[in-house]
């Protein structure tokens, strides 16, 4: 990969790691994960004696594994914008945004750089939360294909995630007004199927981001659903880079 | 040696439809050090954006060391560097950390970092403070990491947007000093509106009006500019005005309200010394006989006011 995105993007982690936020954000999200992991594994403990006897999947990666993975995303969905809020509004409220387009950089250099580094953010926050499953492997045995699924399921939900989080963050100066905005987007897009059968309907299902990640926790990997999400990614990232180009062409 | 390093040609930008910057040209050429002067609002800062590619030009090419901005931005912009208004520092770095990114971002391999790094900050005094984070830092030290930022890849264009905005009087002298010194090496070009500054720092100076150039001059032109003034004097008994005007080296003459007289001359010809022997041959008693300079600041206000400046001034 080009060096000048992971410079970039490296400085956007090691800054990221600076402030007290990413630790924070890190550690009050594996204590919620933890939580609701073991109320599920606690869960899954008490019934699962009941759960032999019934036809279909029931093994401990769906019945735990699974439902983490979901709560997961709903949780990522509230804790990505406090991240990514700060991409470019801070950018160019220090007025150090003149840094970056001075340099010998190209606009899409300078977009990618900033996206991944907080997908590594994302990322490592996603290794934590699969190491508490992986746990699971002290006392007994997982499904690896479920769980795979699950992980690319979420890997790419929160790469869409963060792509939106930085499209949001070129509109603006300011880092709540970002937030709330990829908040609101998120959230649009994970309830786009709520639309019901009317006009239209279908089309704003397809388009929600549920339902291509749904898929992926019940061990289902659809290249469609795949296509989806890099589609998705692309299409912020590349408004993005529109967006600050207009910021030199624009007045 | 002497070639153009900044090529600007028909540079123009519009904000809406306001027109910032009025189809500017003008070249810079190594080793020089050109003074942007204007009063806020002229147009300063724009001009600066767009040499350094943070806004595009509504019109108009800017070519740098041969590479045309808007063609080929990456060569362009790795032969400038560029010190905006607020210097773009990360307040959680420390300066060498910062400095280190700074010459990645500009392309400087891995293995030549450090010794960029170590280069910029002897030559802006920053060898102190390399562990200190940048936010803890003194405007004027915050100020001179904006400045070994902007010449860390050792540019031959350096862009200097008010580098002594806000500092105080020693602080301020240090940075005229580092920049006559990047002057050696570089081309400078900086904006200002503090007078003296140029004059003290700049080999040319570049005044600009609502988005126009009004004067391009080397400083002794504008030294030269400033000699080819007036006499002011005064008589007790005046003599006729075609006796003053036949002076040698007068140009012109006009009595002012109260009394005295001022005499416009060639720089080459004072007519102090014949106007003195005319007036004790004649007694006219002259009682005041004062050479008058202009100052900068008589041509810059002459040139930025709203009234229509004489004629001979913008010739």
């Amino acid at each position: 990969m080009n060096r000048m995105i992971l410079t970039l993007a490296r400085h956007e982690l090691r800054r990221l790691f600076l402030s007290p936020l990413a630790w924070t954000i890190l550690a009050v999200v594996q204590l919620i994960m933890a939580w609701m992991f073991l109320s599920h594994l606690d869960y899954y403990l008490a019934v699962q004696s009941r759960l032999m006897g019934m036809e279909g999947e029931h093994g401990v990666t769906a019945s735990v594994v699974a439902p983490l993975f979901g709560n997961s995303a709903i949780v990522l969905l509230l804790v990505v914008p406090l991240i990514s809020m700060r991409l470019f509004t801070e950018e160019r409220r220090n007025k150090t945004l003149a840094l970056l387009f001075s340099a010998p950089l190209s606009m899409t250099e300078i977009v990618l750089g900033k996206y991944l580094g907080l997908l590594s953010f994302l990322w490592l926050q996603l290794l934590l939360i699969v190491l508490m499953p992986l746990s699971l492997l002290a006392g007994g045995g997982l499904d690896f294909g479920l769980l795979a699924a699950g992980v690319l399921g979420l890997a790419l939900l929160l790469a869409g995630f963060a792509a939106v989080g930085l499209f949001m963050s070129t509109l603006t100066q300011h880092q709540t007004v970002a937030a709330v905005a990829t908040f609101g987007a998120l959230l649009l897009f994970w309830i786009l199927d709520w639309a019901g059968e009317g006009v239209g309907g279908g089309v704003l299902a397809y388009l929600s981001l549920l339902n291509h990640y749904e898929p992926f926790l019940r061990g289902v990997f659809d290249t469609r659903d795949a296509v989806y999400h890099l589609l998705f990614i692309t299409v912020f990232l590349a408004l993005s880079v529109r967006r600050l180009d207009m910021d030199r062409l624009g007045g | 040696m002497n070639q153009t390093l900044l090529q600007v040609e028909g540079l123009t930008r519009f904000y809406g439809p306001l027109q910032a910057v009025k189809s500017m040209s003008f070249e810079v050429r190594q080793g020089e050090v050109l003074g942007f002067l204007g009063p806020n609002g002229a147009g300063k800062t724009t001009t600066m954006q767009m040499l350094t590619g943070n806004l595009a030009p509504s019109a108009g090419s800017v070519t740098v060391a041969g590479h045309d901005l808007l063609e080929d931005p990456r060569a362009a912009k790795a032969a400038v560097g560029y010190l905006p208004e607020q210097p773009p520092v990360y307040r959680e770095l420390s300066v060498d950390e910062y400095l280190d990114y700074c010459a990645a971002l500009n392309r400087i391999e891995r293995s030549k970092r450090r010794a960029a790094r170590e280069a910029a900050k002897e030559k802006c005094g920053l060898t102190q403070v390399g562990r200190r984070l940048i936010g803890n830092l003194s405007k004027g030290y915050q100020q001179r990491v904006g400045i070994a930022q902007a010449i860390i890849h050792l540019p031959p264009v350096i862009i200097l947007d008010e580098p002594t905005a806000g500092l105080d009087p020693i602080q301020i002298r240090e940075i005229r000093h580092l920049i006559r010194d990047l002057g050696r090496d570089h081309s400078v070009i900086l904006s200002t509106h503090i007078l003296p500054e140029v004059q003290s720092v700049c080999t040319r100076v570049q005044i600009i009006n609502k988005g126009e150039l009004v004067l391009s001059d080397s400083i002794e032109g504008l030294a030269q500019r400033m000699q080819s003034s007036m006499l002011t004097v005064r008589f007790r008994q005046a003599p006729d005005r075609d006796t003053l005007d036949r002076l040698p080296g007068v140009t012109k003459s006009e009595t002012r309200d109260d009394g005295s007289w001022r005499l416009y001359h060639d720089p080459a010809t004072d007519p102090a010394e014949a106007l003195v022997t005319l007036s004790v041959e004649r007694g006219w008693g002259l009682t005041a006989l004062i050479p008058q300079q202009a100052s900068l600041e008589d041509i810059f206000v002459e040139l930025t006011t709203e009234e229509t400046a004489p004629a001979e001034a913008k010739a």
